[in-house]
């Protein structure tokens, strides 16, 4: 055991990383399902755009200003999507909304593929988080140890912002009854611009560890890690945030695995590459038909 | 006389709530029945564990001397349980069809909140029941070689209309009718399955005196023309004094009484239920 | 049958043929490299598809986003039945691995394998998949479609698939002769035909029993189980018949391309599709096929300016150069999706007396003014 531990070590560790920027990505889904009912497909492809900002803003502005500028021109996108494409159809029927929102998608990858002229751009080194460090025999960057703590660090504060402010407060009202809680005086819209707000900025920071450690953008770039961390909200239990960070890194740390690591049924590593996005889709579907509910979702009844 | 549809203590829980507690009733051939009760007394709850929606969590429901469901705790919805006899069923096999098998047995329903096809004309909600009957398979069906039996449908779906006066309105969309018209098509939609026991859920709501009086005579007529037996759950008391045989008495999912219209008017603890007992001062 | 109803049937099936009579006659007399034929063709191939998932989420009320997938299968099941004994003996194809499949089959065993290959990923999908509520169906079909993706593109089947690598010289476009002669076939009216049939099935399966009780499960679940449908049997039955002519499609994409990769099913290409239902109209059938031609013509013909430096005249390299065409058309289809929700069509069909009535009401008003 230890020794597979040793072996694979890399593997573990890049698997950690990626599942915490996983984390960040999921946090946006999950909030945004809890409260709308919405899969924001163009999340990830939000998450791509701040990729893509950061590649163009820092060629000609010192990381000072350009990181925290990629993460406010983040929030203003995720803030403008909803306002422009998901509020004029609050009442019409869901699929319309998810409609929009799979146009959305499409609509910024093209621009993205406009913008570069579909060529992968190489994403700038962030002087302390690219560097390099030892551990324990394997080689790895500064980020990979780095991504988990924040993360961490931003659940809790998040955490607290729902459960002690007023805002959060109303979030949770919105989540669990929509037409009452609008009833109650809430303002339903404020409500829903703030978790798109959030989810983007989680988005814009993932934005900066994850491409940090893969160094290149495409426009395609933000669909894969958007499905998986859309994946590991339902995996947690849509709408709870602790359970897409558990699904985000669990997703995280066997893919990895799968992608470099060990033999499994006798087929030797790299036998089972193509399966590492697929890994995500089959643990999906492995989860919602055995616990639909995911692990602390809650069960709804439907009213006949 | 034949019991057409029995229920042997159906308990429905939700967690912790219990929105039918030990329900025991039958409704005899040729009968009509009435369940009544105040707002959220477990009628419609009770209808629901009938057509198979909801799996009961204890008790069995016979049709025509055959249980149809049958579940307990310990069963497929092991869950917490409240009631009395957790184990009176154990023995038995759980038996839960979805809501097509038991309405392929004969039982139809009607809804509490009018549940048309809205995208459907009047002819095609109708046509649309006669589905569950069709003997060709898909294949035949979509090659029009079972274009007899399609006609056959179309014929009876002509007649059903005819004689529920809603002739006129075939072409039009279902959920465009007036709303009295709307419960009509849906008992229409109902009969079009052959059922040989109708549940019907509030016919009369949101009708006015008028109306009510002519659902009346309505229900009676389709009775007798189509021989069916009767449950219904209706709040207008006018019409279930009217023209049920039989009234059985919910209140907090637990049967408070049952008798004919005469006992169950002079019944104290129905009196109870629906005015609320005075308090002693 | 009442007069009025057989009157519209043959006016439907003249104006039907008028339109084979015309492909026809345009190919026999037009050069075949036109950019027409390349519109019809890939606006027919997608127009089948369109309606393919219109049947489900149109008609059906699934939510799936699977068809990349089953169009994926289709496409190699097509290839790999089709392509000749020698040549997959042959280096020029399989080059890392030993072809297993030692049969070649004629085109129409190749598109009929391709549909039921299909229809028996759909089948299989199904039994755990539509269970689920709308969108999560949305994401488990789009999941499926991904693991399909990843199945076929894998090492170890590399003796049957080639893994990640190209399929090619099966019997595409410009190789189907008429039977038992040498005679090519016209390519853009094999085309027509194949999809004109495969959706003429469909047209007639959402008419019939079968369909109205699809239509009944979208409109409402609760009641139509209430009214004896057996909710499972007919998803899986729509899942099922949806997917086979997505596969069909997808063996006549790899006919038209000449090659066929997994690399190219991506979901990008189910949310094309959607789309186009979008835009035609969900629950449209002549809404779909509209789209789909328009769909195609402008991306592939009438905008091409846009990434070519000059449109409408006006020449700007730095803003018309390639991708512009994309980003116009998603904004367009973003406007679409907010403004005109119901697409061309809404969920109405086209038809000779509703045609003519609008176009009368046009002319009215140009009289008046």
């Amino acid at each position: 055991m230890a020794d597979f531990f040793h072996q694979n070590l890399s593997y573990f560790l890049s698997g950690i990383s990626v599942g915490g920027q996983y984390a960040l990505i999921a946090i946006g889904y999950t909030m945004v399902y809890g409260i709308l009912r919405l899969i924001n497909f163009a999340h990830g492809d939000v998450f791509m755009c701040a990729g893509l900002m950061m590649v163009y803003l820092s060629a000609s502005l010192p990381f000072a200003v350009s990181i925290p500028l990629v993460i406010v021109l983040t929030i203003l996108l995720g803030f403008l999507i909803e306002r422009v494409a998901y509020r004029p159809l609050r009442s019409a029927p869901r699929m319309s909304v998810m409609i929009s929102a799979i146009g959305v998608s499409y609509l910024l990858q093209n621009a993205a593929l406009y913008f570069t002229g579909g060529l992968a751009k190489v994403y700038p080194e962030i002087g302390f988080l690219a560097r390099s460090v030892d551990i324990w025999g394997s080689t790895t960057r500064m980020v990979t140890i780095v991504t988990p703590f924040v993360t961490i660090a931003l659940v809790f504060l998040l955490t607290f912002l729902i459960k002690h402010t007023k805002i959060g407060m109303a979030m949770r009202a919105v989540s669990r009854d929509f037409e009452t809680s609008q009833l109650m005086g809430i303002k339903i819209n404020r409500v829903i611009s703030i978790t798109f707000i959030i989810g983007s900025l989680l988005a814009a920071v993932a934005s900066l560890l994850y491409f940090t450690n893969y160094a290149s953008v495409t426009p395609t770039s933000g669909s894969m890690p958007g499905l998986k961390a859309f994946v590991a909200a339902v995996f947690g239990g849509i709408g709870s945030i602790p359970g897409a960070v558990i699904g985000a890194f669990i997703i995280g740390i066997c893919e990895n695995i799968i992608k470099g690591g060990a033999s499994i049924f006798g087929i030797p590593g790299s036998g089972w590459t193509t399966f590492s996005d697929a890994f995500t889709f089959a643990f999906l579907i492995v989860v919602l038909v055995v616990k639909p509910t995911g692990l602390f979702g809650e069960k709804s009844v439907d009213k006949v | 006389m034949k019991k057409v549809l029995e229920l042997d203590s159906v308990t429905m829980q939700f967690g912790g709530v219990v929105a039918v507690n030990d329900l025991s009733m039958h409704v005899d051939e040729g009968e009509i029945v009435a369940l009544i009760g105040p707002n959220g007394a477990g009628k419609t709850t009770a209808f629901n564990c009938i057509t198979g929606v909801y799996e009961p969590t204890n008790g069995m429901i016979c049709y025509k001397g055959e249980a149809i469901i049958q579940n307990h705790p310990s069963g497929k919805m092991a869950r917490q349980y409240a009631g009395l006899e957790p184990d009176k069923f154990a023995s038995q096999k759980v038996l839960n069809p979805t809501p097509d098998r038991i309405t392929k047995l004969g039982i139809a329903r009607t809804f509490q909140n009018i549940r048309l096809f809205r995208s459907m004309t009047v002819f095609d909600n109708v046509l649309t029941a006669m589905h569950l009957r069709m003997k060709a398979g898909i294949f035949s069906d979509v090659f029009r070689i079972s274009w007899k039996e399609e006609q056959a449908m179309r014929q009876e779906t002509e007649e059903l209309l005819r004689r529920q006066d809603l002739w006129q309105f075939r072409d039009e969309l279902a959920t465009s009718l007036p709303y009295g018209k709307q419960r009509r098509l849906e008992i229409a939609r109902a009969l079009a399955t052959k059922p040989d026991l109708l549940l019907l859920d509030e016919p009369a709501a949101g009708m006015n005196p008028q109306e009510t009086q002519e659902l009346a005579d309505f229900i009676r007529e389709i009775k007798d023309e189509y021989d069916l037996t009767v449950l219904m759950i209706e709040h207008h008391m006018d019409l279930v004094m009217r023209i049920s045989d039989r009234i059985y008495v919910l209140d907090f999912g637990s049967l408070i009484a049952e008798g004919t219209p005469e006992e169950v008017q002079s019944n104290q603890r129905v009196i109870d239920a629906y005015l609320g007992v005075a308090e002693d001062v | 049958m009442d007069r009025e109803k057989r009157n519209h049937l043959i006016r439907l099936f003249v104006a039907i043929a008028a339109v084979y009579g015309l492909v026809l006659v345009l190919e026999l007399t037009m050069r075949p490299t036109h950019m027409l034929f390349t519109v019809l063709k890939k606006g027919a191939i997608y127009s089948l598809v369109a309606v393919s998932m219109n049947l489900l989420n149109g008609f059906t009320g699934l939510f799936s986003l699977g068809q990349a997938g089953f169009m994926l299968v289709g496409a190699y099941t097509y290839a790999i039945f089709t392509m000749p004994v020698e040549v997959k003996a042959s280096e020029r194809v399989y080059k890392y691995y030993d072809c297993i499949v030692g049969f070649d089959t004629g085109v129409f065993v190749g598109l009929l394998a391709a549909g039921l290959a299909a229809a028996l990923f759909a089948f299989l999908i199904g039994l755990p998949v539509l269970r689920l509520k709308s969108d999560y169906l949305a994401i488990a079909t789009l999941g499926f479609a991904e693991i399909i993706r990843a199945v076929f593109q894998w090492d170890v089947l590399g003796p049957l698939t080639n893994g990640a690598n190209l399929l090619r010289e099966f019997k595409d476009l410009s190789r189907i002769t008429f039977p038992f002669t040498d005679i090519p076939v016209p390519q853009t009216f094999f085309v027509f035909v194949v999809c004109g049939i495969c959706i003429l099935l469909i047209v007639l399966l959402i008419n019939s029993s079968f369909g109205r009780a699809f239509k009944a499960i979208r409109d409402d679940e609760t009641a139509a189980e209430a009214m004896g449908i057996n909710l499972f049997m007919h998803k899986e039955l729509s899942f099922v018949i949806s997917s086979f002519f997505a596969g069909v499609s997808g063996a006549l994409l790899a006919m038209f391309q000449y090659t066929v990769q997994a690399q190219q099913f991506r979901s990008m290409l189910t949310y094309e599709i959607l789309l186009i239902v979008v835009i035609g109209g969900i629950g449209s059938i002549s809404g779909s096929c509209i789209a789909s031609f328009l769909y195609i013509a402008l991306s592939e013909w009438w905008l091409r300016g846009l990434d070519m430096g000059t449109f409408l005249g006006i020449h700007a390299e730095h803003i018309f150069r390639s991708g512009f065409r994309r980003l116009a058309f998603s904004v367009i289809i973003m406007l679409i999706v907010l403004f005109f929700s119901r697409g061309i069509m809404g969920d109405k069909e086209l038809s000779w007396a509703r045609t003519s009535a609008r176009l009368r009401r046009i002319f009215r008003k140009k009289e008046a003014v």
